[in-house]
């Protein structure tokens, strides 16, 4: 938590490995990463991380189905099984009735429980949500809220940026960050 | 990433901006039909000439006065003695020699009765008919035997003749020619325009009197033909072997046809490789275009990319994609060339059927493969920009 311009993005963004600390390391399951060659990164987001996005980023050419096979798509596995997992993992997140439809044919908390499918369907170590509700109306921010809140509960480790306070305060553990420093972190 | 899923990918990127790649592959499709169109062209005129300069018979090695690498400068300088009936007489007698024409060559005023007419008068001997390929339709040819003592005896060309003779049989009548009266023998069969020169308006006359027609000390070439046994190598070297004895020395300049046709043939490959430049040129246009529209593909799409790496994609892997991209819209366009000029050649086929335009299928797969290179090195640095565009930025993107 904290206001715009605290760090909070970027924080998500280097435990992410999208982004590379100028000091410090960032270690994933106590190896660090931040010397890895650009290959070996993306080979452990592909393999570890999934990533959700304030403004969903779904591909608008693609179907909810094609969607949610791109990173399986991008790690080689076969068409059959991507079909499969994916199929499964919209049908998890309630929209098993909507997998030929285009992004654009979706409500907004449609389209980010399809970004949610997307970001599972590897099954990842680490989901991390970037103001997942802040381009939904209160009806799509409780979808999408209720959803991850279940993925965790399935024990999915999720991290997630938020200025939302009543969304903040639903977290087990909570850090609150100030001008790009760590200024609380609350257990419990 | 599977490469049938890449193609895939690659595929549903262009499919979605329909009108942009459309148009992409139509430019670059003209650039490919410029090429072949213009490289084809080029070989139909070499083909062509070189047919035209081959049906007077493809066995000919040709005696010229003077002495020069090609043609006759030397031909003007006083040392010079003039090739003699002679001459060409003895060359008959050479291993190999098929027929001997002596030829002389100019213009004059033909008469016959009150019909006249400027035409070509073609000093000859009883060679020529084989030599040239000449066909008889009517007739006999220039009687065999002494060319210096031939008869007064004339034979027409089949444009000559019917200016002449109009619904009237020529055997047997008399045409003057200057201040010579000549006994037509025969008439020869139509041959043609060649190179812009009508071959049927002429008459054909033992060359000793058109020496004498024209007051010329000697003859203009001598025409050997030899047999397809020998080789042009070796008749050439007796012929020159045989003048110089003659001679005492060597004036005068053999040429073989096949040193004459590799020199036409360089002279018109030069033409053909001109002309497949100038298309070359709209083919980079081409693949300028190709270029900017994956420019701009990556500007409109900077939000995927940065999707695509949050996702696993490597910097490789996009830039890969993108040059897919590139590589599939010169393909397209390539084909889309090919078939632009398979249509043309149909056409033309149906039109123009004496046109020469062959389009040679190795070329074709040239072509296409060209075409996907081009446009995979005109994606090269739209690919870059793509691979190198930092994930966090192009996230924001949008």
């Amino acid at each position: 938590m904290g206001p715009s311009g605290s760090g909070k993005s970027t924080l998500l963004h280097l435990v992410g490995l999208l982004d590379r600390p100028d000091r410090g390391s960032v270690r994933l399951g106590g190896v660090a990463t931040e010397h890895l060659a650009e290959e070996e990164r993306a080979a452990l987001r592909r393999r570890h991380i999934g990533f959700i996005f304030q403004a969903f980023h779904l591909i608008g050419r693609l179907s909810a189905l094609e969607n949610v096979e791109l990173p399986l798509l991008l790690a080689g596995v076969a068409p059959a099984e991507r079909r499969r997992r994916a199929a499964a993992v919209l049908e998890r997140v309630g929209l098993a009735d909507r997998l030929d439809h285009r992004p654009a044919e979706l409500s907004g908390g449609q389209q980010q429980r399809v970004a949610i499918a997307r970001a599972v369907v590897t099954e990842p170590d680490l989901l991390l949500a970037d103001e997942p509700t802040g381009n939904l109306d209160r009806a799509g921010g409780r979808e999408v809220v209720d959803l991850l809140e279940a993925l965790n509960r399935g024990g999915i480790t999720l991290i997630l940026v938020t200025h939302d306070l009543e969304l903040g305060e639903r977290a087990p553990r909570r850090i609150r960050m100030v001008d790009g420093a760590v200024a609380e972190d609350v257990r419990g | 990433m599977r490469a049938f899923d890449a193609a895939r990918w690659v595929a549903r990127a262009l499919a979605a901006e329909r009108t942009r790649t459309a148009l992409t592959i139509l430019g670059f499709a003209i650039g490919v039909a410029a090429v072949a169109l213009l490289g084809a062209l080029g070989e139909g005129l070499r083909r062509f000439v070189l047919a035209e300069f081959t049906q007077f018979g493809s066995h000919l090695v040709a005696v010229v006065p003077g002495r020069s690498e090609t043609f006759g400068v030397g031909a003007l300088l006083p040392t010079t003695r003039p090739l003699r009936l002679a001459d060409a007489a003895t060359l008959e007698r050479l291993p190999g020699v098929a027929a001997v024409v002596p030829v002389v060559m100019g213009n004059a005023r033909v008469r016959a009765g009150d019909r006249a007419r400027y035409t070509t008068v073609a000093g000859v001997g009883p060679g020529a008919r084989e030599a040239w390929r000449l066909r008889v339709a009517a007739g006999t040819f220039l009687p065999a035997g002494d060319l210096a003592r031939a008869p007064p005896v004339a034979v027409l060309g089949d444009t000559l003749k019917r200016e002449l003779f109009p619904r009237r049989n020529p055997l047997g009548a008399v045409v003057r020619v200057g201040a010579w009266r000549f006994r037509v023998v025969g008439v020869l069969a139509p041959k043609g325009v060649f190179l812009g020169t009508d071959l049927d308006d002429a008459v054909y006359l033992p060359a000793a009197w058109a020496l004498a027609i024209f007051d010329r000390p000697g003859l203009m070439e001598i025409d050997v033909l030899y047999n397809p046994a020998s080789s042009s190598e070796r008749v050439a070297e007796w012929v020159r072997r045989q003048l110089v004895a003659r001679h005492g020395m060597e004036d005068f300049t053999v040429i073989t046809q096949d040193q004459m046709l590799a020199t036409l043939d360089r002279i018109l490959r030069i033409l053909q490789y001109a002309g497949a430049a100038l298309g070359g040129i709209s083919l980079l246009v081409g693949a300028v275009g190709v270029a900017t529209i994956l420019t701009i593909a990556v500007a409109d799409r900077t939000a995927e990319v940065g999707l695509l790496r949050a996702l696993g994609a490597s910097r490789a892997q996009v830039g890969a994609l993108f040059l897919g991209e590139a590589a599939a819209l010169g393909l397209a366009g390539g084909l889309a060339g090919l078939g632009a000029v398979a249509a043309v050649q149909l056409l033309v086929r149906l039109a123009l059927p004496e046109l020469p335009l062959g389009l040679r299928p190795d070329f074709a797969a040239v072509a296409l493969l060209v075409s996907g290179a081009v446009g995979l090195v005109a994606g090269v640095r739209p690919a870059l920009a793509a691979a190198a565009l930092d994930p966090v930025a192009a996230l924001r993107a949008e």
